[in-house]
């Protein structure tokens, strides 16, 4: 089993505060941490154990600059056997388009069974890349898989839909497919894979590979702004006593409880 | 000409609200633009789905075939090709939903027409289309321009539009199916239904939500110990789930389930937009999250900036003597 993984190396914004740039159009990056995206790390480890279970090749690939090189030999590190970057320094402003565009420039001349994808990037959120990637490529795919199970060449797969509600479907092989979190619990890479995955060759692909002239845009980013507020939030604030007292107030007197 | 495009979205034997709100949004511009809003509903026997969306769009263009029983993303993508590159719509929206999400790209793709996915709205300005979307966790807004072209297809987030009644009479035409079986390559099998639950959250008056700030799994003890004083159940949020420290039915929000209690404490949950999906119609939500830039608070009826477990052991103290009065 051959298999590709997608890896984007994001922003880490849940939990910092997120900064528009002097351009409108891009956030302040250089005070967050980066890392892989999460549902990669799940679409990684599916990836990881379909090979221990039927042999064959791991590729990750990742659209991005050279400071992703470390997030590419992580994947290395829980199992990918190689790695290639796409260099984004070469490719001006991106989409989800020509994102999808660019991956598959390089995939399509690349042998396959599989390509996982995370179902969702943090930053950009367009869930959007596996879908495009695979009409591109002229394979089926499905997204948002919360199992898979290969059997000859048919995977039985199960999508999470809305409200708690999964729908089987069988898709034949090569096929592309999007993972949700939680499908799997993924690994830690090990010291010395992590040792062993710092003197690997990442392969380079650019300009001179994959010809600009016919890459598209579908779309460009405007402005970024701060979200209007839905509801207008009361911040209570003092020590933690204080505010518990005043919480409690407020639960008593609206009857909540 | 011109006109707005919409799919329904069904799923057994209901339309969904989302197609609802699309038609919605789809009026309104279709309205603003002096054309016409076509609902395309692909289905099989479903007479009765049809009649129900009768007063919704001004066309609502059928194609019956038992192919389309269930939704098949491939099965859809042809048949909608084909209507879209027949009628040429300026705008055909799609649900951003589990359906929507495999469809939307590839459709997109296959016609060669710019789109884009999980619009919040969508506004057409001298005659371009301009998109609001969310990115960053819900941090920030983005306003999206498009390529130029005659024909665009956006996929819209669910709950950005109220479902309204309208009084059109719809024109029904009834269209070839393209196809009658599903392709080779993709079949649908069965639903997989959530297995049924011990502790149902949808029926708590109090529901205390968790998420990553709880940080590990021993902490849930001092939660539950939390929502016994208090008389309420807890839930969480997605991360907790795929931890698997909580089962699935505990999960509040899109994939999971939707909430109204009297009273939703949301305990170090960030608020992405799966989640405030499932518990934003609570009657009063009270958030403690550190990060006070966490979009909960754009939620929240009450908010306390603080580490959540600083606060908890005194909010405790503070409901007990509460109730002792």
């Amino acid at each position: 089993m051959d298999i590709i993984v997608c890896i984007k190396r994001v922003p880490q914004t849940a939990e910092a505060k997120v900064e528009i740039e002097s351009s409108g159009k891009d956030i302040v990056k250089d005070r967050l941490t980066f890392d892989m995206n999460e549902s990669d790390m799940y679409a990684l480890e599916e990836a990881v154990l379909l090979k221990e279970k039927f042999g064959g090749t791991i590729i990750a690939i990742s659209l991005s600059c050279s400071d992703a090189e470390d997030t590419l030999r992580i994947a290395l590190a829980k199992g990918a056997d190689t790695a290639i970057r796409i260099k984004a320094e070469d490719f001006d402003e991106l989409d989800g388009y020509k994102t999808a565009q660019l991956l598959s420039a390089v995939i399509k001349d690349i042998h396959f069974d599989v390509i996982f994808t995370g179902c969702i990037a943090t930053d950009d959120a367009y869930s959007q890349i596996g879908a495009t990637l695979a009409e591109l490529l002229g394979i089926p795919h499905a997204t948002l898989l919360t199992n898979i199970e290969v059997i000859d060449s048919i995977s039985h797969v199960h999508r999470e839909l809305e409200g708690g509600l999964q729908e089987h479907i069988e898709i034949s092989i090569p096929a592309l497919f999007t993972i949700q979190t939680g499908i799997n619990v993924p690994r830690y890479a090990s010291l010395i894979a992590i040792r062993r995955a710092a003197g690997k060759e990442i392969k380079l692909v650019g300009q001179n590979e994959i010809s600009k002239d016919q890459l598209l845009l579908n779309t460009q980013i405007e402005e970024l702004f701060i979200p209007p507020v839905a509801k207008q939030v009361k911040i209570i604030t003092g020590s933690p006593g204080e505010v518990s007292k005043e919480l409690a107030g407020i639960i008593r007197e609206k009857g909540l409880i | 000409m011109s006109e707005i495009f919409m799919l329904i979205e069904h799923r057994q034997d209901a339309i969904r609200d989302i197609s609802y709100e699309m038609m919605t949004c789809g009026r309104a511009l279709a309205e603003k633009l002096n054309t016409k809003l076509t609902a395309v509903f692909l289905g099989y026997d479903a007479d009765k789905l049809v009649e129900s969306i009768r007063d919704q769009a001004h066309r609502i263009m059928v194609v019956n075939n038992e192919v389309f029983k269930e939704f098949n993303a491939e099965s859809y993508q042809i048949a909608l090709a084909e209507i879209i590159k027949k009628e040429n719509p300026l705008l055909t929206l799609i649900g951003h939903t589990a359906f929507g999400m495999d469809l939307c790209p590839a459709l997109g793709t296959q016609l060669g027409i710019p789109f884009t996915t999980d619009c919040l709205d969508v506004e057409i300005i001298d005659g371009k289309l301009i998109a609001t979307r969310q990115m960053y966790d819900g941090k920030l807004n983005a306003k999206i321009r498009f390529r130029k072209n005659p024909s665009y297809l956006v996929s819209l987030r669910t709950g950005c539009f109220p479902v309204r009644d309208s009084n059109i009479e719809s024109e029904i035409v009834n269209i070839e199916s393209p196809i009658s079986a599903e392709p080779d390559y993709r079949k649908f099998v069965e639903y997989i239904e959530a297995a049924i639950s011990d502790v149902d959250i949808t029926k708590a008056d109090v529901v205390v939500g968790v998420g990553r700030g709880i940080k590990k799994k021993e902490n849930l003890a001092l939660i539950e110990d939390f929502a016994s004083t208090i008389g309420g159940v807890v839930a969480c949020s997605r991360p907790i789930v795929d931890a698997e420290w909580l089962p699935k039915d505990r999960q509040v929000g899109s994939s999971g389930k939707t909430v109204k209690p009297k009273l939703y404490i949301a305990l170090g949950i960030s608020g992405a937009f799966q989640h405030v999906v499932g518990m934003k119609n609570s009657g009063t939500i009270i958030a403690i999250n550190k990060d006070q830039n966490a979009p909960i608070f754009n939620e929240a009826d009450y908010g306390i900036v603080d580490d959540l477990f600083r606060v908890l052991p005194t909010f405790k103290n503070s409901i007990i003597e509460m109730k002792s009065k």
